[in-house]
């Protein structure tokens, strides 16, 4: 079990739970991330922070502090095919 | 905003950047503003659209939105759309839901919410080419038979295909009123949503639908129960129980709706759409290149600089040509003016010196929004926000801001209203007070002038460009400590969350992007004929008139040696010495006086304040009509690079000194004259108070950093 934020760029991670009394991941739900879900962490901005993580069919920008709280488990095999990049 | 109660009225509702403003263009053939950016349209826009069968219906293009539980003032603007919250509107008697094809989950996750509100819908799987592209074949027979049997229809709404096919599915939808299946709550989740809604229905006396009481159990955003007027006290021990109860179901009831909805829409979908042979997008690879560690900053600066290179480069030639038309007019019409010395004056000087000086940018402003369209159609405005975002965290803003901010460099106004994308009130707030510091264009024309005539000639072309793209930096170096001390210190911002999807990428639609740029000119040109045609007129009158005869007699009895050409230049010069303008530009001057500004340049600054780009036109005025005997020769840069003081300790030295140029470019820069802006800026932050701080703190920087910058290079000069 790791925060998102420490995945490194390329790698996949299933989503193990998240903080629904967040706004944050409010909003992330409503985009289609809920536990169970498997999703990729593309790259890290220039800076460091936002990352860009693809699940669902699209890539989405999210902060690095607002990463922490998402727990993926990267050791469970992902049996999703990899999401499609439009 | 109400129409006949005939009239049906039919909403657009989707995910953002579906094609929803594309849509409703070709159903309505109004032209919407597009742009591949979440975010586009922020508040509602409507038209009438015609079913084919001679029935007309009123459409409504909405903001798009990924969940009916809003964050953010535009996506309100939906809810209270489709709840008919909005003063003088009805509620919607269908909906279009847009979808984008190329993801049906996610998009139907809005679409299912909408179905609560058990109105008639047409599902419209929107950029059908790009799903085809990708080799997605969708089975829109089955999809409408899993949906209860609501048209479904096809579309690539930006080629035009499936439009027909839409108004048919529409005046379908609207005769046999097919509401699209909705969620199968649990037991429990059901039990609370009807305690809720019973508790809300007694306690306020009102209907509270099944959709009402989904949001006042799941939403921690509270726009429902004030509309209904479900009062804090009332409603606090009923949703919590009610919330608890779900709780005990398993279920967070914060986390419950996408839960059942997505795991629902996952079984419905379940055979819907099958993956055949297509072209992976480019989108991945351009990603690779443009947000590449090292490459992609490098790349936005060189996108950046090109983008300002082409705006002064570009457009010197056609602004040479403008300039030589203007010339050539004021050449040909004043001597024929010669018999009527008033008119004469008040063509060549006044409207063809004022106006002329400002169509002259035109050029500028074409290539200035042509570059704003692409940079946005292309999806690169969201990348751009992306890379940006991690410069603006620090100060609380967040890169949503960026977006506004770059557009803030064409022009506060539509940018203030993008603002509305942002979620929270305070970083809206901010964004909002700092996007007037961006250099908009109505600043141009003074760095150009002032560049073209002093800069460039005294330094070289390098210099000139390098001034130019440091003006347009002053205002951000600026804004963002203003924003810091803003959002840390005032208003006390919480960090912000930055959730922005990263359309994919396309080639900008030259159809959109020439559109836009054709509309803002068109506004260039329509307020040169106005607003800055009647100022110009006004400041010719106040420096013209009082006009008595005894003023060139007494110059001619002062200078009898003097030929008959040089004695009515002198009397000009005398006669606008002691107009209106020029008696209360001196009376004013003092107060500009440490920052280098002589009286013409101080009637200017005044004259200006309802617009900056005036400022032009009125040195046109003011510098012009003192040499205008001969209208056929001075241009305005000439007349300017000759001024002197004519007295006081400055006497014989020349006004526009390197010091007073980049003083006047520094203040003009910074300070806050435009009326729009300060009118949408009170609209868009619900008061006056935000605009008239706003008008206070850029005129007071501006006044005081101009001061320094005046005080500082006149010592090292
Ligand atoms: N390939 C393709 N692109 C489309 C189609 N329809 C719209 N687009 C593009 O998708 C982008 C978004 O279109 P808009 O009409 O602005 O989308 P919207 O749903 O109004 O977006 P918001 O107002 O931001 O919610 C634009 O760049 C359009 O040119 C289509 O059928 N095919
Ligand atoms: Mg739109």
């Amino acid at each position: 079990m790791t925060p998102l934020s420490q995945l490194l760029p390329g790698q996949f991670g299933k989503l193990a739970s998240l903080n629904p009394e967040r706004g944050v991941d409010q909003r992330l739900m409503a985009l289609g991330l809920l536990p169970g879900m498997v999703l990729k962490l593309i790259r890290k901005a220039p800076l460091g922070d936002p990352l860009a993580i693809e699940f669902c069919g699209q890539v989405v920008s999210l902060r690095l502090a607002e990463a922490e709280n998402l727990i993926v488990d990267v050791s469970a095999d992902c049996p999703i095919q990899r999401p499609r990049q439009p | 905003m109400s129409t006949p109660d005939a009239g049906l009225l039919v909403a657009l509702v989707g995910n953002p950047n579906t094609g929803k403003s594309t849509l409703f263009n070709a159903l309505t053939g109004l032209r919407q503003r597009v742009g591949n950016y979440p975010g586009v349209t922020v508040s509602r826009k409507s038209g009438t659209c015609d079913l084919g069968d001679g029935q007309k219906v009123e459409l409504v293009d909405l903001p798009g939105l990924y969940s009916l539980a809003a964050a953010s003032p535009d996506e309100q603007v939906v809810i209270d759309a489709l709840s008919g919250n909005i003063a003088g509107d009805r509620r919607p008697d269908a909906v279009v839901l847009v979808v984008d094809a190329t993801n049906l989950l996610r998009n139907l996750f809005l679409a299912s919410q909408v179905a609560e509100l058990g109105l008639p819908v047409v599902l419209v799987l929107n950029q059908a080419d790009v799903a085809q592209e990708q080799g997605l074949r969708i089975d829109t027979a089955l999809l409408s038979r899993r949906l209860g049997g609501v048209p479904v229809v096809l579309t690539s709404a930006w080629k035009g295909e499936g439009i027909p096919e839409v108004r048919r599915g529409l005046a379908d939808a609207l005769s046999r009123r097919t509401p699209l299946k909705r969620v199968v709550w649990p037991a429990d989740i059901a039990g609370a949503l009807a305690d809720v809604a019973q508790a809300a229905a007694a306690d306020t006396g009102k209907t509270v639908s099944s959709a009402d009481a989904q949001r006042l159990l799941f939403d921690t955003n509270v726009s429902t129960a004030e509309r209904l007027g479900w009062t804090l006290e009332r409603r606090e021990k009923p949703l919590r129980a009610a919330r608890d109860r779900v709780r005990n179901s398993g279920y967070n009831p914060m986390a419950a709706e996408p839960l059942v909805h997505y795991a629902q829409l996952r079984v419905a979908l379940d055979g819907v759409v099958s993956e055949g042979l297509g072209k992976a997008g480019r989108t991945a690879a351009v990603d690779r290149l443009l947000l590449h560690r090292v490459l992609g900053p490098v790349l936005f600066m060189g996108i950046m600089l090109g983008f300002f290179a082409s705006v002064f480069w570009l457009a010197k030639f056609p602004m040479d040509w403008i300039q030589l038309g203007v010339d050539w007019t004021k050449g040909v019409v004043a001597p024929s003016l010669e018999p009527y010395p008033m008119l004469q004056s008040l063509v060549a000087d006044g409207i063809l010196g004022g106006v002329g000086a400002f169509l002259v940018f035109l050029p500028q402003i074409l290539i200035l929004f042509l570059f704003i369209g692409i940079l946005e159609d292309s999806g690169y405005m969201a990348r751009a926000a992306f890379i940006m975002d991690r410069l603006f965290s620090w100060c609380g803003l967040n890169g949503k801001s960026f977006v506004p901010m770059l557009s803030g460099f064409a022009c506060a106004i539509p940018s203030l209203l993008s603002t509305r994308t942002i979620e929270d009130p305070k970083a809206r707030l901010a964004t909002a007070f700092v996007v007037p510091f961006m250099s908009c264009s109505a600043r141009f024309p003074i760095y150009a002038l002032m560049c073209a005539a002093f800069i460039g000639p005294l330094y070289g072309p390098g210099w000139e460009s390098l001034v130019m793209v440091g003006m347009h930096c002053v205002g951000l170096v600026f804004a963002v400590p203003t924003a810091f001390v803003l959002t840390r210190l005032v208003l006390k911002v919480k960090p912000q969350p930055f959730v922005l999807e990263l359309p994919r990428y396309q080639m900008p639609k030259p159809r959109d992007v020439v559109w836009r740029m054709w509309q803002n000119a068109a506004e260039f040109v329509s307020k040169a004929g106005t607003v800055i045609f009647a100022i110009t007129i006004v400041v010719w009158a106040l420096s013209y008139f009082p006009r008595d005869a005894s003023v060139a007699e007494r110059i001619r009895a002062a200078h009898p040696t003097e030929s008959a050409e040089k004695v009515k230049a002198r009397a000009q010069a005398a006669y606008v010495e002691q107009s209106y303008m020029g008696r209360f530009g001196k009376a004013i001057q003092p107060v500009f006086d440490p920052l280098g500004f002589d009286w013409k340049i101080t009637v200017g600054v005044l004259a200006s304040f309802p617009a900056r780009e005036v400022i032009v036109s009125t040195l046109g005025v003011t510098y012009s009509v003192g040499e205008g005997a001969e209208a056929d020769s001075q241009d305005l840069r000439k007349a300017m690079q000759d001024a002197k003081w004519p007295e006081g300790p400055r006497a014989g030295t020349p006004i526009f000194s390197l010091a007073a140029v980049l003083a006047l470019m520094v203040f003009f820069a910074l300070c806050s004259q435009c009326g729009p802006t300060i009118a949408t800026l009170a609209q868009e932050t619900g008061g006056w108070k935000w605009a008239a701080g706003s008008f206070v703190t850029m005129t007071t920087l501006a006044w005081v950093v101009s001061m320094a910058v005046y005080q500082v290079i006149i010592r090292l000069t």
